[in-house]
């Protein structure tokens, strides 16, 4: 088997930029790397102004604008700031965290299939979630661990799982094609929990339960907003701060410790970093297939780079998420949850990255 | 690889200890397979003896209320759990062979999901609840998975790997699960019926069940064993095999079709049920050596005898409640699974 497997799309020769020297610390700037997140923040703010003003009581963009930042009137600032804002906020951060995991896997594995999804994260997310709802009877009224209880879990459920892909895959380093791997067992055996669950609950929790492990921003509050927010505000800087040892990792392990890069320290915090993020996102909103798959892909085409960009990549898992929930609530005639939309996308997208793959040989 | 071809004079006395060990196997596997059955009639949420059982199997017209758990429910689902299980085993050892790939098992492969996606559009268009009714659905949906996992995972040059027919499988699944999911999320009523079937189980299947599938298993097996002997030569490599006179294209539809037959229906009678086909080849591969004539058959005891094994684990630890032999095989397997892929380099797989 051909392991000559990397992350960009095409052979083009990367050119290389400016560079740009601050202090001790240098790095190469091109025009594109700057502008594709630019764009890219500009059209997330438009759509969440958007999200934020459609729905029973429209109101125009300018007014939600407006309103933002401090200038709107009463009735408007409590429809857009205390009712709409946290489900466009819980989606942006959703997806941030889900592009920057998705970026910092693909790279680390060297494989655009490594994905929460494939990996059995998401999977391990959805068990604990759907036992804290089958359990404790998240319908019933009175249900100790209600709203904040079944993220929690979620949260845990990642954290596990993501613990054993790490310990299951270690053998003197990680392996890029064992991760794989062994994140597919874990999937199934995540899933086989889940379906065991379902069977053991009552009609009404399995419903809830399934609405769930679809993905979905319904009912979101500043509740569930904050605790995002503050993990992510830990979570990203690291992974930015990572992702200069990231470019050595690219090269193969060898390559990577020739230029001085621990790798085993470096495998771990990468592979640690991501895990926190996908638990943190999917706990927020359920696990939203595919984000993590397809927006690292379509970064790093758009980018040019050699390697999926990881603040561009977040934005854009921002910008698909947001997008993507606007979509089924006012286009499809059926409010579906968002997670929905985007396995409609990203599934057909891995399939054809997988033919696509087959022909050049690599993977 | 063992083949007839080119054996050296002084390998002359191999052969007959490795005959004597094989037929050693074969004799085993029936023995295991015989007091798994026993067990599975005899352990329940109600124990009952040896002698009852008995009793109750010979005297046809004994009415007692234990003999009637012995004859219609216990027997029935010993009947179904031994079917599904040998349909297993040796689907797993073609679906192996034919892809030379040791990670093959038609769970991972993403056959079961197709069998999954068309049972619920059964339920959920056609309103159809009960297991006889959505047989024919599971079925078409495996021969499309079947052919669209092979398609995906060998498209372009360099053919199917173990890892990109693993990924395909997976891809694949998680594509079919969306749309099983898109359906079942506003259609609780689906969900409701689906539930049970997608768990793997074989409680509440009634005796007719493995009477409709039991055909399709017998013309499956059947296949399977003609195809044994292509499957040693195609190991050699397609060059190699149609050098020594093989027909490739006759051994592959062969092995598709018998694939086909008995992972749908396997997956019809009891649900997507994951490593048996996966496990099984394994460890008669270590006891019999890879001759696919001796392979297919005893993997096939092997398999009714751990799917069958599993159910009466599932029925003894969450006694009096059951836990379904698809949960029970995934946490058996998949431990299998990762040691096969910490064991083995990657790239050598």
């Amino acid at each position: 088997m051909s392991v000559t497997a990397s992350p960009r799309p095409d052979q083009r020769p990367v050119r290389s930029g400016r560079t740009v020297r601050i202090g001790p610390g240098s790095a190469s700037l091109r025009w594109r790397d700057v502008a594709v997140p630019v764009v890219t923040l500009a059209a997330l703010v438009l759509v969440s102004a958007v999200s934020m003003g459609r729905g029973d009581f429209p109101i125009g963009v300018g007014d939600v604008l407006r309103t933002l930042v401090g200038l709107g009137d009463g009735p408007q600032e409590f429809i857009v700031l205390e009712l709409r804002a946290p489900r466009v906020v819980v989606g942006v951060l959703v997806g941030l965290a889900l592009g920057v995991a998705g970026a910092l896997f693909q790279t680390f594995a060297r494989n655009p299939l490594a994905s929460p999804d494939t990996l059995g994260l998401t999977t391990g997310a959805s068990a604990g979630a759907v036992a804290a709802i089958v359990l404790t009877g998240g319908t019933s009224p009175g249900a100790v661990l209600g709203g904040l209880g079944i993220p929690a879990a979620a949260l845990v459920g990642a954290l596990l799982a993501g613990l054993l892909l790490f310990l299951l895959t270690w053998r003197a380093g990680i392996d890029g094609f064992r991760l794989v791997l062994v994140g597919i067992a874990l999937w199934s055996v995540g899933n086989a929990l889940i379906d065991w669950l379902l069977t053991n609950a009552e009609i009404y929790d399995a419903a809830s339960a399934y609405v769930w492990i679809t993905g979905s921003l319904n009912a979101r509050t500043w509740d569930h907003a904050v605790p995002l927010a503050t993990a992510l505000a830990v979570l990203l800087p690291l992974s930015l701060a990572a992702s200069r040892t990231l470019g050595a990792l690219q090269f193969g392990d060898n390559t990577a410790r020739g230029l001085g890069v621990r790798l085993a320290g470096a495998q771990t915090a990468v592979v640690l970093l991501a895990v926190g993020l996908v638990a943190f996102a999917v706990s927020g909103a359920g696990p939203i297939a595919f984000v993590a798959l397809i927006v690292p892909q379509i970064a790093v085409r758009l980018t040019g780079g050699s390697r999926p960009p990881l603040l561009a990549s977040g934005l854009m898992g921002a910008l698909l998420v947001v997008g993507s929930d606007l979509v089924t609530r006012t286009v499809l005639p059926e409010a579906l949850p968002v997670g929905i939309l985007t396995a409609a996308i990203g599934a057909p997208y891995l399939l054809w990255l997988l033919v696509r793959g087959r022909r050049r040989s690599t993977l | 690889m063992a083949t007839t071809v080119d054996v050296p004079a002084r390998d002359a006395a191999r052969p007959r200890s490795m005959r004597a060990r094989r037929l050693a196997t074969l004799a085993l596997l029936l023995a295991l397979v015989v007091a798994v059955a026993v067990a599975s009639i005899a352990i329940g949420t109600r124990s009952i003896g040896l002698g009852e059982v008995w009793r109750a199997l010979v005297d046809g017209d004994l009415g007692t209320e234990e003999a009637v758990i012995v004859r219609q429910l216990r027997v029935p689902r010993t009947a179904l759990g031994l079917l599904v299980g040998l349909a297993l085993g040796v689907a797993g050892t073609l679906m192996q062979g034919h892809t030379r790939n040791p990670l093959g098992d038609p769970g991972l492969l993403g056959i079961t999901a197709g069998a999954s996606l068309a049972v619920v559009l059964s339920i959920s268009l056609l309103g159809l609840t009960s297991p006889s009714g959505y047989v024919w659905f599971a079925f078409g949906g495996a021969l499309a998975g079947t052919v669209l996992v092979y398609a995906i995972g060998s498209a372009g040059r360099g053919g199917a790997t173990p890892l990109t027919l693993a990924l395909a499988g997976a891809a694949l699944s998680a594509l079919l699960y969306a749309l099983v999911r898109a359906i079942l999320v506003s259609d609780e009523q689906t969900l409701d019926s689906f539930r049970f079937w997608v768990v793997g189980s074989l409680a509440g299947r009634g005796g007719d069940i493995a009477w409709q599938v039991a055909p399709f298993i017998a013309l499956g097996l059947v296949l399977a064993l003609v195809n044994a002997p292509a499957l040693n030569l195609l190991g050699l490599g397609e060059d190699v095999a149609r050098g020594l006179g093989q027909r490739i294209w006759l051994a592959r539809v062969v092995g598709l079709a018998a694939i086909t037959l008995l992972c749908g229906a396997a997956t019809a009678a009891c649900g997507p049920i994951s490593f048996v086909g996966l496990v099984v080849p394994h460890v008669v591969r270590a006891l019999t050596g890879p001759d696919h004539r001796w392979l297919v058959p005893c993997s096939g005891l092997l398999g009714a005898a751990l799917l069958l094994g599993a159910d009466v684990l599932g029925r003894v630890v969450a006694r009096p409640a059951e836990l379904q032999v698809g949960i029970v095989l995934a946490f058996i397997g998949a431990p299998f699974f990762i040691g096969l892929v910490r064991r083995t380099r990657a790239a050598g797989l």
